[in-house]
């Protein structure tokens, strides 16, 4: 019974936090800025959430420390599903190889910083981006004009593609993979090193947030509304004059970038990498984080992300069977809650208001 | 070096690259039939497949009392017994994958169409009673006996909150299927037979050369699976060409609206659908044991992997285009892996559907279960 009944709890804890999300969009400026503020500085605080008392009890992660937990692994999935629902949740492009954009992000940091050359992190960063953006172009140039199921194998097969060529060729490492990769600098007190991962989790937290407000400003744009019109129906984008194909490339790519992204702060944070890092089951992952979530809405990825990073780890009791527990919240989560636990919002409701001055009545009283 | 070697093994390689290319096409089968269908990429049928070998086992082993394989002595039969096990271990894995294609798609798909019903609740409902179980015992038994008080009342309450007649989003039937795809595979291996090892099953077929074709000796195995490949396709396409439930099949997936105007019994129609795609994989897994002999709990995520790719190379939808395309993946891959190296051999797969996919969109054969599809 009880599982059920968490269930329900957590689907109306989701809609709680939508309503109160639409309670703050009336706040005036002020307001909702002080609570950002909050908000932001109790995540940064995060690492030391199992010191207090309740919540304490909630969040630990029996067995392993919580805050390499974050940054092993809350992180990361966060950052990929932010990258992923661009692709998924906003295009509307079935990627089952994401993975394969992050293994060519944490390869290339691997690579320049290690196997072949000696760079610093904050130099290789920005090339592994650029990389597996480019990576996202490749892959998309040809496969975009495809219908979307082709898309999903296609990009499936992509992702091993990747992983078979990291485990064969002597260049990249083969199998034994490729260590002593570099870590981000040191910043004043922020020691990046193996014995703590509070500054690894800062720093992906922040560039999670910054992440977070590109792509807000992305979804607002001219390119975010065409994103919404394909996902839509492509057809009628096409015939409306939306350049499908450009825009499409242009999610991949992104996508991409943040999946590459991803993979850098994972290779700095790890230091070592072999191709074993990367099964496909990974990707399957990343987009059961998305959907799980609720694909379209990135608040909804967010929490999706952190909570198919965290769940495995918290419920460690379980020991082997946590995989099956996991796949079977999967079946019943979609089954009760088909569009994600905090599902994209559609807004109709702004549209009628819009309308009103002229046929706003007419449209009251229909309804 | 790799020229003559690709020269002197090449009737061979074709003759293991078209018995590997059946199992596979035996297995895209599934996948087509419920693509041309559902649209649905049925993430879970490599499950399907795998709990098939399980089945097989199991059959062999505990109920026909056969001894597992050891070093060198292997439980040979011949004749009329022969004939005997063969068959009880093929209906064993056709029932059994039958069974649990069935089952996943009343569980795990039909309530997201909006047409959840009993069946479905009550094995929704003991799994999760099984769950929960878990925090509270230790024992599989115990945990058994409160998943089955407990399914009732969850049962009962999971129909109340099914959402009728709301159609799900696509995305969501995708993930449903993984979430199954990976509880069947921890299933397996946590309470299955074997736990996470690899096992053998019991070889009671000695693998004798039949005759020689261009001087290779060709292998009974072989032959046996090549030929029921060739039988059960033969069988479904009759089935879905001639039958009057094959033509609700076919109506079905050209237009499921109208299809249910003209009276067609969907929800049954599809449930046929996942039948015929479990017996399928079922007898691809009898057969996979036959030829390897051996088995794991993950052994249906690759297979299933490259049938899916081997369904979309002959054009997915087409019946006849799974049993193309798991043929020409077959022998691509035996070919590929004597010319670059056996570890390029999922990598061949997929570069030919990358190729493939360019040239011709829509696969070989072209999409066609129902003929008139867009």
């Amino acid at each position: 019974m009880s599982l059920s009944e968490s269930l329900k709890s957590v689907t109306s804890g989701a809609r709680s936090v939508s309503r109160l999300g639409e309670a703050l969009g009336n706040q005036s400026r002020s307001v909702r800025w002080s609570f950002g503020a909050i908000c932001v500085l109790a995540l940064y605080l995060l690492p030391w959430w199992p010191n207090v008392p309740v919540l304490g009890w909630i969040v630990e992660t029996p067995g392993t420390s919580f805050p390499s937990v974050l940054t092993d692994q809350v992180v990361i999935f966060v950052l990929v599903a932010l990258g992923l629902n661009v692709v998924v949740g906003l295009a509307g492009l079935l990627d089952l190889g994401y993975v394969g954009f992050y293994a060519v992000g944490a390869y290339t940091v691997a690579i320049l910083s290690s196997q072949h050359a000696n760079l610093p992190w904050l130099v290789c960063m920005p090339i592994a981006v650029l990389v597996s953006m480019l990576a996202g172009v490749i892959l998309g140039t040809p496969t975009l004009r495809l219908r979307g199921d082709y898309l999903a194998i296609v990009t499936l097969g992509f992702g091993e593609i990747i992983r078979i060529t990291a485990n064969n060729m002597h260049w990249l490492g083969d199998s034994r993979g490729i260590s002593n990769i570099a870590t981000p600098p040191s910043i004043g007190p922020l020691k990046f090193g193996v014995l703590d991962a509070k500054p690894y989790f800062f720093l992906g937290l922040t560039i999670i947030l910054i992440v977070i407000f590109l792509l807000r400003r992305l979804e607002n744009s001219r390119v975010g509304r065409s994103w919404n019109a394909i996902r839509e129906d492509e057809d009628a984008a096409e015939l409306m004059g939306v350049d499908t194909f450009k825009f499409k490339l242009w999610a991949f790519a992104i996508g991409a970038a943040i999946g590459g992204l991803a993979g850098s702060l994972y290779a700095g944070k790890v230091q070592f990498i072999n191709p074993s890092n990367f099964p496909l089951q990974l990707s399957i992952l990343f987009l059961a984080a998305v959907v799980l979530g609720g694909a379209g809405n990135m608040w909804g990825a967010i929490v999706g992300g952190a909570l198919v990073a965290w769940m495995p780890e918290r419920f460690r009791g379980f020991a082997d069977k946590r995989v099956f527990v996991f796949g079977v919240a999967l079946v019943l989560v979609m089954v009760f809650r088909p569009q994600g636990l905090i599902p994209r919002k559609i807004r109709k409701e702004r549209w009628l208001e819009s309308w009103k001055p002229s046929t706003g009545t007419a449209l009251r009283d229909k309804e | 070096m790799r020229d003559w070697l690709i020269y002197r093994t090449f009737w061979d390689l074709t003759v293991t690259g078209v018995a590997l290319g059946s199992i596979y096409a035996l297995v895209a089968l599934g996948y087509t039939l419920v693509y041309g269908v559902l649209r649905l990429i049925n993430f879970a049928h490599s499950e399907i497949f795998m709990i098939g070998t399980f089945a097989s086992l199991i059959t062999a082993t505990n109920v026909l009392g056969l001894p597992m394989l050891e070093a060198g002595e292997y439980p040979y039969r011949t004749g009329f017994q022969l004939v005997l096990i063969l068959l009880a271990c093929l209906l064993g894995s056709m029932v059994l994958s039958g069974a649990g294609a069935v089952a996943l798609e009343r569980a795990a798909y039909r309530p997201l169409r909006g047409s959840g019903d009993q069946f479905g609740a009550v094995v929704l409902a003991f799994v999760s009673a099984f769950v929960v179980g878990l925090i509270f015992f230790d024992t599989p038994k115990s945990n058994l006996i409160f998943g089955i008080i407990g399914t009732g009342p969850i049962a009962w309450m999971y129909l109340n909150i099914f959402r009728r007649g709301r159609q799900a989003p696509r995305l969501a039937f995708l993930i449903s299927a993984i979430g199954a795809s990976t509880a069947i595979t921890e299933a397996v291996a946590i309470w299955g037979p074997r736990d996470r090892e690899q096992y053998q099953t019991p070889r009671v077929l000695e693998k004798k050369t039949l005759f020689k074709l261009f001087g290779t000796d060709i292998r009974i195995d072989y032959v046996i699976v090549i030929i029921g490949a060739l039988l059960m396709m033969t069988a479904l396409l009759l089935f879905v060409n001639r039958t009057r439930l094959g033509r609700g099949v076919r109506a079905v997936a050209q237009d499921v609206e109208t299809a249910k105007i003209l009276g067609v019994n969907v929800d049954f129609v599809i449930l046929i659908t996942f039948l015929l795609g479990g017996v399928m994989a079922g007898g691809a897994a009898m057969m996979f044991t036959l030829v390897y002999d051996q088995s794991k709990f993950n052994i249906g995520f690759l297979l299933g992997v490259k049938s899916f790719t081997a369904a979309v190379l002959g054009g997915i939808g087409n019946l006849k285009g799974a049993l193309l395309g798991g043929i020409v993946l077959g022998l691509a891959e035996n070919y590929g892996s004597a010319l670059f190296g056996g570890q390029w051999k999922d990598v061949i797969a997929f570069v030919l559907l990358l190729v493939v996919l360019m040239f011709r969109p829509t696969g070989l054969l072209g999409e066609s279960l129902a003929k008139a599809r867009v």
